[in-house]
Order: structure tokens, then sequence, then C-alpha cells
């Protein structure tokens, strides 16, 4: 027998994204790079010139006539349903007789080049009766138009508040956010036999892809194979958004039967695709004398666009996070979701979840200021604690909360309390430059609240040679979702990582999967594939059995190596090949549903949540009172991820989602028109953070104790989006920056983004 | 007069005589060349993620390393020098390290960075931390959050052995190349300013091509034809930059990289201006003479030229004439500039012993981005020139103001709200735009520098 040597690439190994020494060398492929079959055409979207309008006429003849155009198409041309809901039927895929955002697609073109395609696609004459746009949420709330019904909740008794010694009211507005994917929306539709269609999409959610097409085509989902090998980024970007295009090509290729490539171009990608909602929220809130909350009395309001896509569920997480970290004794929760005409707000990395933290926080800062304490100190007493203050607002005991441990140890490690004197230091002497210091909590609840979509599939075929080939439901998008499950099924079927080969998702391969979202990917995924994994090797084991005559669980398998009773060891590709000669399927699906969760939402109780995460965040800012410029100077983030599967990969997560946090709640502007249009639909006006924005000083850990509680994914934990609201911690030392202009005990009036001109703005009003 | 386009694409000698100059440099790649790792993000030069490197011998024979955005170049702006592209490099340190410090995750924006990196590699950049940001701030990344790239980077710069082979082998590589001037398919390099102007007197609604970093846009976002394209380039004589006692001559065609030094020289704040001028890619290509001559309200360099009293030199035919930069300008986008002159240099005023000088830039994000306002002052015992950019249709002067100046501080700041009515649009609102454009100027009289707030640390 060979030397000892440790399994190579199981779980806890830092091991690299799995397709980095592709991404450095250009030889990662996306859905663009794909060779295009001969034939291959390239569409183009035809969009509304107005928010709100009625379609009086639409002529097409000049589309049809521009040179290289092959087929045009409207909504008659479907030749199913004219649909893009994934939720409610509420949204066409083609506007007809109204139009309600600017952007909204009318037609679509393919032509012999990309080129001539988006040229043509310029050349319709749309006639249009304009009318009202609603763009704001106050517009809304105004008109009451909503996309779906006001959801109200409470707990305890909110009257309590007129009887608490001190109150705080006050009104907060956070923007949205674009998701800026570096890969703009994308899909290319190959017809095959009998109205069978191949799409190469760059999607979250195949299956959804999948079901679109099909029913716009009018055909089975069985004909329609959904397939990707990653995606250039998604952020929730690439969940429901990619229909239309999907749909456009889906129909072209089937009406011209030559394969049909959509690629977005990128100022159209923003204007015509979904953001992170934008919220207002009023408040008022009751406290003691210490700033304990006794009472909160929430109004929260979003931008839903003109359909509900998700935004039913992403609303729910907003009120279902607008405790944050903290016990909320008596505490009631309006949430309306505003109609507007503007393009369907959609999933973005937090999923709601950020807007519900961004108001308690503010609540918290609110009370800090009239009492004149240090905010970490009303976060510290406000913490969830011992029974009774365990429990949810919607009635989950909270059974893994570590906070009181993690966020003493941030303060120590950061050094919180003599920074907060240096940074008083600072102030007292200089007169333009402020600065600000903020430590914030996350908590963060783990599982689709739609119960139904906490599952997942995998298929995994082992070969004769011992290698093998897996498939799960799951999407690369970056996340590190192919590597980390590569290094549970490497773990679990004892075999080095090398032996693993990681393929496109396909719908082929694993049917109706619910989209890579709600940060569940690794958990969903990774527990399916290793189903698959224990059933392969409960068949191996088996066999071993009847062929050496010991009982199944003499069979060990162990680093590359199956011991079989206590004399035979063979190697994994020895055994994988004896099964087959004794004609034992190599080949398993593996399933998991995460067990145990329940939510009524007409009572608004349960336990939606299979477990939580949570973090801790340091930011200190420097403000120039002037200009408001604002520059993040240093951040010390402690976050949970259980025990990791791959720490490099969670690090990674954490980094990314706490800079991307930063940028929805600093620089990155939405502003729409009073007409509804968007008019930062490009990198040139709409800015996301650069490596000067990552701070200087970046002091990144992994909390060491963590350890889920929930046997899943090796007890590591969901990261994909909590690190996100790290970012709180930057947004709230802005306020503190600004509060510092001022001896007064009102609150910081900051809108997010804390752009330059909100920040002065801020200041001129605390004046 | 040579009918092809001349240049190596990852060391193979290309003579195109059948594409179009026009076609952007990636599209040619990935459509034609079937090279799809250089990737399009947006079509606009704002990403990087389709940042490849222009290697080039500059008039003085010096070997550059340009990196440059694939989307909104030209095909015809290859003539004389090599693209290397991410598929030429074979494990470069840029590329392992990448690796090693998890550089990666969606992998999109990867080829960009590894490109911008190589850049700075190759041409002997530094490993210090805001150089790095520099080398990559015209690279957006969302999903790392940056700092494993910047240690990236860092590890790879430490790595880097001797170059001077690799060097010399391209630099006799480049030389090889003809220096002629060219015509292909209606796209004229001339090689000298006179052709130059020769080429504009017989074609005067030819497109002025420079860095194209706004022609570039004309042909991704608004789909026109151009017939006739006059590239600069590759005019030797317009490169050049003239120190003299009291001012910099620039000519028409030097780059915003190639002028950074000689206009840091005349104030740190005109320096920290120009790096915060677009991003790397943007410098190595855009020309200050193009962002003159384009002359957008928001324009960067405006501002300090106009405080410095700046003089530009056109060029139409074989006349010549000098126009102060204060006087250039007629209306939005509109300038004294006829069809078929050309900006052929810009005269810089260096500071007079005793003069005071600062330029502030206000934006959403400090770098790469283009102003909300953009102030320069200048004051010399009684002469005073304040120049503003994003306060009105055109960069202009606040002569108001400058009268006020002498009267006091409150008295300039109250001036100003008569001298501008700044818009509002998606950059900031007028009333941040006046309120920012008193407290620059209150700013600029207590004597604070551009960099105050960079220099914070915590």
């Amino acid at each position: 027998m060979k030397a000892e040597r440790p399994l190579s690439g199981g779980v806890r190994e830092a091991l690299p994204h799995d397709s980095a020494d592709l991404h450095v060398a250009g030889a990662a492929r996306y859905v663009d790079d794909l060779p295009e079959p001969p034939g291959t055409l390239f569409a183009a979207i035809g969009m509304s010139q107005h928010a709100h309008a009625r379609v009086l006429s639409m002529n097409l003849d000049a589309v049809r006539s521009a040179p290289g155009v092959v087929a045009v198409i409207i909504a008659a041309d479907l030749p199913g349903r004219n649909q893009i809901g994934p939720v409610l039927q509420d949204e066409p895929c083609f506007a007809t007789d109204k139009v309600e955002f600017h952007g909204q697609a009318l037609f679509a073109v393919a032509a012999a080049t990309i080129e001539a395609a988006r040229r043509a696609a310029r050349l319709g004459k749309v006639e249009y009766q304009p009318l009202e746009p609603v763009v704001t949420i106050e517009q809304a709330l105004e008109k009451e138009m909503f996309v779906l019904p006001t959801v109200r909740m409470s707990r305890g008794d909110v009257a309590l508040l007129d009887k608490s010694a001190h109150r705080a009211r006050g009104t907060l507005r956070c923007g949205g956010q674009e998701h800026f994917y570096l890969e703009g929306q994308i899909s290319l539709a190959v017809p095959g036999e009998r109205g069978e269609m191949v799409m190469h999409c760059s999607t979250q959610h195949p299956t959804e892809m999948q079901h679109m097409v099909a029913a716009a085509l009018g055909v089975p989902d069985a004909a329609v194979t959904v397939e990707l090998r990653r995606l250039g980024g998604g952020f929730g970007g690439k969940e429901t958004q990619g229909a239309v295009y999907a749909i456009c090509a889906a129909v072209l290729a089937r009406l011209t039967r030559r394969p049909v490539k959509l690629r977005v171009d990128r100022d159209d990608d923003i204007t015509g695709t979904g953001k992170r909602h934008d919220f207002r929220t009023d408040y008022e809130v009751g406290f003691d004398g210490e700033g304990r909350i006794e009472a909160l009395d929430l109004t929260l309001a979003s931008r839903c666009g003109l359909s509900a896509d998700l935004s039913g569920s992403v609303n729910d997480r907003a009120v279902t996070h607008a405790d944050n970290a903290y016990f909320l004794p008596n505490v009631r929760i309006v949430s309306h979701r505003c109609k507007t005409h503007t393009v369907s707000s959609t999933a973005f990395r937090g999923f709601g979840g950020p807007q519900g933290m961004f108001a308690i926080e503010n609540v918290i800062a609110a009370i800090a200021r009239r009492l004149a304490l240090d905010p970490l100190d009303v976060r510290l007493r406000n913490l969830y604690g011992e029974a009774p203050r365990n429990v949810t607002h919607y009635g989950q005991v909270l059974r893994d909360n570590i906070l009181h441990e993690l966020l003493p140890e941030l303060e120590k490690r950061s050094d919180y309390r003599a920074r907060r004197k240096a940074v008083q230091a600072f102030n007292a002497k200089s007169e333009f430059i402020k600065k600000g210091l903020a430590l914030t909590p996350v908590k963060f609840g783990i599982a689709f609240t739609a119960v139904p979509m906490n599952q997942a599939g995998a298929l995994v075929h082992i070969y004769t040679d011992g290698s093998v080939h897996l498939n799960h439901a799951g999407t690369e998008m970056g996340q590190g979702l192919y590597i980390k499950i590569a290094q549970m099924v490497a773990e679990e079927l004892q075999i080095d990582i090398e032996r693993v080969h990681l393929n496109a998702t396909s719908t082929g391969k694993v049917p109706n999967t619910s989209p890579t979202a709600a940060s569940a990917g690794t958990d969903l995924n990774g527990e399916a594939a290793r189903d698959a994994c224990r059933t392969l090797k409960a068949r191996l084991a088996q066999h071993c059995a009847e062929t050496y005559k010991v009982r199944p669980d003499e069979v060990t398998f162990s680093n590359n190596q199956v011991l079989i009773g206590a004399a035979r060891t063979m190697t994994f590709a020895e055994v994988a090949r004896g099964a087959f000669f004794a004609r034992v399927s190599l080949s398993a699906t593996g399933f998991w549903r995460t067990p145990g969760l329940s939510f009524n939402r007409e009572e608004w109780r349960g336990e939606p949540f299979y477990y939580f995460t949570y973090g801790g965040a340091v930011s200190e800012v420097a403000v120039d009172t002037l200009t408001g410029e604002s520059r993040l100077l240093r951040s010390d983030l402690l976050h949970d991820v259980g025990r990791s599967v791959n720490p490099a990969i969670d690090r990674g997560q954490i980094e990314g989602g706490f800079i991307q946090g930063m940028g929805w709640l600093t620089m990155e502007e939405l502003v729409w028109d009073a007409r509804g249009r968007l008019l930062t639909h490009a990198p040139s006006t709409y800015k996301i953070p650069v490596a000067s924005d990552c701070p200087p000083q970046f002091n990144v850990s992994i909390y060491e104790r963590g350890e889920n509680i929930r046997d899943i994914a090796h007890r590591s934990k969901a990261v994909g989006e909590p690190p996100l609201m790290l970012a709180l911690s930057v947004y709230q030392a802005i306020c503190d920056a600004i509060g510092a202009t001022r001896d007064s005990r009102e609150p910081v009036p900051l809108e997010a983004p804390a752009t330059p001109e909100n920040i002065l703005k801020a200041i001129h009003a605390l004046r | 007069m040579r009918q092809t386009l001349d240049f190596f694409l990852n060391g193979e000698r290309l003579s195109l005589a059948d594409e179009d100059p026009r076609r952007t440099v990636l599209t040619w790649l990935r459509e034609r060349q079937r090279l799809a790792g250089t990737k399009e993000g947006c079509a606009e030069g704002d990403c990087g993620a389709c940042t490849a490197v222009v290697a080039e011998l500059d008039p003085a024979g010096r070997l550059r390393y340009l990196p440059v955005n694939t989307c909104i170049m030209c095909v015809g702006a290859l003539d004389g020098r090599e693209l290397i592209t991410v598929e030429a490099l074979r494990r470069h340190p840029v590329q392992q390290a990448m690796v090693d410090c998890h550089g990666s995750q969606c992998g999109f924006c990867t080829p960009g960075f590894v490109m911008a990196l190589y850049a700075h590699y190759q041409a002997d950049g530094s490993a210090e931390r805001e150089a790095l940001c520099d080398a990559i701030a015209g690279n957006l990344c969302r999903c790392t959050g940056y700092r494993p790239i910047l240690e990236a980077g860092e590890r790879a710069i430490g790595l880097r052995g001797d170059l001077k082979a690799e060097h010399e082998e391209r630099r006799a590589m480049l030389a090889s190349l003809p220096a002629t001037s060219a015509l292909v398919k209606g796209f004229a390099i001339p090689a000298t300013a006179d052709q130059l102007a020769d080429f504009l007197a017989r074609n005067p609604h030819a497109t002025i091509l420079a860095g194209g970093t706004d022609v570039g846009l004309v042909i991704t976002k608004q789909h026109q034809d151009l017939p006739e394209v006059a590239y600069t380039g590759r005019v030797a004589d317009l490169k050049s930059i003239d120190e003299r006692p009291a001012a910099i001559e620039i000519g028409g065609g030097v780059t915003y990289a190639q002028a950074y030094a000689a206009l840091g020289a005349i104030h740190p704040d005109i320096g920290e201006l120009v790096r915060r001028l677009g991003a790397a890619q943007v410098r190595a290509t855009g020309t200050l003479a193009g962002n003159i001559a384009n002359g957008s309200p928001i324009g960067d360099s405006m501002p300090v030229l106009l405080a410095l009293d700046a003089v530009l030199t056109l060029q139409r035919g074989k006349d010549t004439k000098e126009v102060k930069l204060a006087e250039f300008y007629t209306g939005y986008r509109k300038s004294v500039l006829q069809p078929g002159e050309l900006i052929r240099s810009i005269r810089v005023p260096k500071l007079p012993a005793g003069a005071r000088f600062a330029a502030y830039k206000l934006t959403k994000r400090i770098d790469q981005d283009i102003s909300a306002v953009c102030g320069a002052f200048y004051a010399d015992g009684s002469t005073v020139r304040f120049g503003y950019g994003g306060m009105a249709a055109t960069p202009a002067r606040a002569p108001k103001a400058e009268a006020a100046w002498p009267r006091g501080l409150n008295a300039a700041c109250a001036a100003l709200a008569e001298d501008f009515k700044p818009m509002t649009d998606q950059r900031a609102s007028s009333w941040y735009r006046l309120t920012t454009a008193q407290n620059l100027l209150r700013k600029f009289h207590a004597g604070i520098g551009a960099r105050a707030l960079m220099e914070v640390t915590a």
C-alpha cells in the first residue's frame, strides 16, 4: 500500500474557485463565448419610450426592411402565452395596448448581425397616448396603487408607545440598487426537432426559464432544456429577469428555424431589468432611559414597479428582518407594496432583508442620539437574549444566537472604545473634516420563506475508472458553489477532488429546481449531492459485501480506498469497475428538502427559517462637511459561517458582499426623472465601488467558534447574502460623522445612498 | 499611400486591407478572430472587462505598454502597434497571483483585470496600494470587493524579474512596422500634422479620432456611420510636450498619461485631478485636445486650463491661429473651432512665484467618475481666475465672483450665485452644485488642498 497522504480537496480546505485557472486565462466560457452554431441570428428588443402610455399603433415596416433583418415578432407572434410573471400572471413579455415602464419590450427583431439587429430595433414607429406615470413611492401611496395587498403584522401592544418615557419618530429612505453583473443578460436558443429548444441562458433559475420558454412556445416543459455552465454574476438579477430575453430568442428561433442569440446591451439591460426595491420607512419608537425599545410602530413602503415579480417575498423578508438583532416586545409593522410605472423591482442579494435592517439600525441610532448614548451601548442593550427575549416578532425562537459573544469580541478586536475616543478628539480639532465610527450587527434567516422552494436535486455518475460526474440543481455565478459541492462529494465518496468532474447545470439532468438564491445553494444542493453519494456508496458496499462475504457495514470508504472487512483494501476505481461487471448501477439521483419549516402567513407566526447566521462590522469614515464627500477608512468584519466548507470562498463572499452593500448605501444611486425614465442606465452615471473604495484597513475574520446547530453542509452556514448587511456599519458611521457637525439630540436625516449630495443635505438639515 | 492596417496581434504580424477600421477592436477580436477571452461589459469604456494591452513605441522610441478599452477602440487605431490579449499570457505572474489570492469569483471581469495588471507590471508599475488602485480603477468587479485583486497585484509585482530582453525583442518588432501614412476605407492615418491638416482641409466634415473615448460611443451606442475619419494617433509632431520657462506647450495628440507628469509639476492638485480623470485605460488613449474639442460642460481639464488661462493653437490647412480657452466655447458643445480645423497645441502657463492655486473635483465615486462640479482657482495679487465645470452649458470662468474676490470670501460666494444657475441632473442637483461651488471657493480661501480627505487615516 502506498504512503498515506491526506485526501485532496475535502471539506474545510481553502481551495481556489473551480474555474480560477480558466478565469485568469480568459478560457472560462460564458454564453456569449460558446461557438455559435452555423446560421445563428442575433436579436434585439424594441423598447417603450414612455413609462405609461396607451399604444395607439405600431408600425414596424422600417424594422422589417432594415438591412440584415430576418424576422420581427410582437405579442401576437408568440405561439403560446405572452406572460413573464413568476408568481402572479401580471406582466406581459411584450406590451400590447399599453406600456407600463420606460424600456418595456414591444417587439423583437432577429438579424444577420448584432449591429443590424440593434440598429433595426430603433426603427419602430410607435404611436403613444401618454398617460400620467406614477413614479415615486409617495405618488403610489397617495393613489393607493399596490401590486399586492398591504401586509399588517404585530406582536404585543404597540399602543404602549404612549406610555414610554421617551419617544422618537422619523421618516427614512433607502435607494434601490442595480445588480451590475459584469456579464449582461443573454440567451442563445438552438431549435431542435418537434419543437424542442435547447437554451443557453445566463440565469440563476434554469427551471423558470424552461417554464417561461415552454409556455411562450406552447410546448410541454419537457421539450425545453435550459443549460449553463456559469454566469458572469447574478446577485438576484438573473432569477426572474432573463425571461423576456429567453422567450424572444426562443420564439425567433422557432420562427426562423435558426439559432438565435440575444445579448443585451448594457444600457438596455439596466433600463429593462429590475433592481433592488427602494424603501420609504416611517417609524415611531418608544424606549426607556437606557435606550431599550418598548414599542415600535413601523410602516414600510417599497417601489415594486409595474408588476409583483418577487415583491411579495422580498417585502415579507423586509418584515421578518425589521428586527435585525433586536428584541421588539411590542411592535406593529405595516408593509405596502407600491405599484409604479417603473421596471419591476426584483431579487437582489439580501432580498428585502437589507431594507428592513436599514430601518431598525436607524431607529437605534435615533434612540442613541436622543439619549446621548454611544449607539453601540444601545445596540447591545436591545440584542435578543434569554427567554422571553429570545422570540422574534413572528414567533420563531432563536436557538442559535451568538451575538452576545460575537459582538463583544468584535468590539475588543476592533478597539472600538479607544477609537471612539480618538474620533471624538479628532472631531474636536478638525473643522471641515469629521470622522464617524459605528458597529452594527447582522442576523439573517436562512431558508426560502416560500417553503416548497427549499428542495434540491443532484445526479451523480461513477464511471468505471472511478471518476465522478457531478450535476446538481444549483448555478455557478461566482459564489463558489461548484467547488464547495465538489468538496462535499469528494469528502463523502472519500476520493480526491480531481476525480470529481463538474458539469453544466441543466434542466435535463436535474429537473424542477429552485433558483440558486436565498444563500441556500450549498446547503440544498450539497446535501442533495451527498444523498446521491450515499446511495452509491450503499450500493458499492452491498456489492463488496456480497462479493467478499462481509457485512455492508464492514465496508468503509477512506482516502481513495475502499476497506473491505479487516484484510482487504481496494482502490475506489477497482470497486467501481467490479460493481459495473456485477451489473450494479453506478448512477444515482439525490434529493434534499429542508425539514421542520412552517410559516403561517395569515397569522405571521411560525418558523420560516432553518437557522440564522450572524455577524458584525465596525467601520470608520471621514466626511468632508463642505462637499459631502466621504471615505471609508477602516472596516473590521467578524462573520459567522458555521464550520466553513471552504474558508477562502467564504471569505470572498464576506468581503464581496460587504463592498457591494457599501456601494448600495453610499454611491450607487438610481435616478428616475418625473416622466419615469431611468437616467442612470450606464456605468458612466451609475457608480459601483472600485478598488480604491475598498477600505485601506480591512480586517476580515471568520468567527472561529462558529458551528451550525443544524446538521447541514458539514455544519457550515449559508454565506451569500448576510455579509452584504455588514455594510450598514459604513452608513451608520457616516451618520455618526454628520452627527458630529452639530450638538443636537435630533436624528441625523441622511437618506441612502449617502452620496456627497445626500450627506451635504443632511449636514445642512441638521443646522 | 499605404492601404493596409499594419500591426501585431499577440506577436503575429497582420496587414489588413479588407477590415473596416471603424470596427471596434473588441468586436474584431471576438467575432473575427474568435478570441473570446476579452469580454464586453458595457461597450462604453467604463467597466474595463474588455481591457487589453497595446504596446507601442512613442516618438522618442520608448516602449510603452498601455491598457486600453477595446470596446471603444477602432481597429484602425492599432496601426503601428501590438495588441496583446489575455490569450497571449501563459501563466504570467499576474495570472498565478490572481489564482493564489482568490482574485476571481464569477470570472467575467477577470481577463480585464489580468490585462490591466499586466500593463502595470510590464510598465514597471509600483506595488504600492495607491498605484495599484490607479492601475485598476478602470476595472469594475462586482464580486470580490477588490481586496484579493490588490493583493494579487502586489504579489505579482513582487515576483517581477528582468524584462529587458522581452522589451528589446518587442521594441525591434514594433520598429519593423511602417510609419508611413495610410488610408483604409475612408479612415485616414496621417503621419504628420501637415498631412492631417491637409486631409481635414479636403474632408472638413471628417470625424477627428484621437483616443476614441468619446467617438467610440458614437459607434457602439449611437450606431452612427462615420464615412471619413482622421486618426491622430500616429501623428508624431502632435505628440510633443515642450517645457518653456513660463508655460508648457502640449501637442494636440498628447494623451493624459503622457501629460500627467508635466501638468502635475505645475501644481499637485492638477496631478490629483488628472489621476482621477477617467482611469488608466482612458488616460492611455484620451487626449487633452480631445477633451477640449469635445467641449463637454463637465470635461475635467477645462476648469484648470481656464484658471491658468491656457491658450490654444488652432490649425486649418496651413494657417494657424491662437485663441484663449476662455474665448473658445460659444455654447453647449459649441466652439469657435471650424470644420476642418484642429487643435494643434495647448499652451498651459505655469504658476508665477507667489501665485495661489487649487483644483477640486466632486463626484459620487472618488475614482473614475465624471464631475458633478469641478473648480479650479488661481489668485496672484489682484489677478484671480476661477474656472468651473458642471455649472453651465460650457466650462466657464466666474467673472462676477472673480470681481468680488477682493471684497472678501462671502462677497465672492454670493456673486457666484449670479455667475451660475446650474442645472439638476442625475449627477447632482442645482442646489448641490451651487452650494459646493461656493464651498470649493471657501476651501481655496482656507488653503485646503485637493487631497485633504484622501490623506485622513483611521
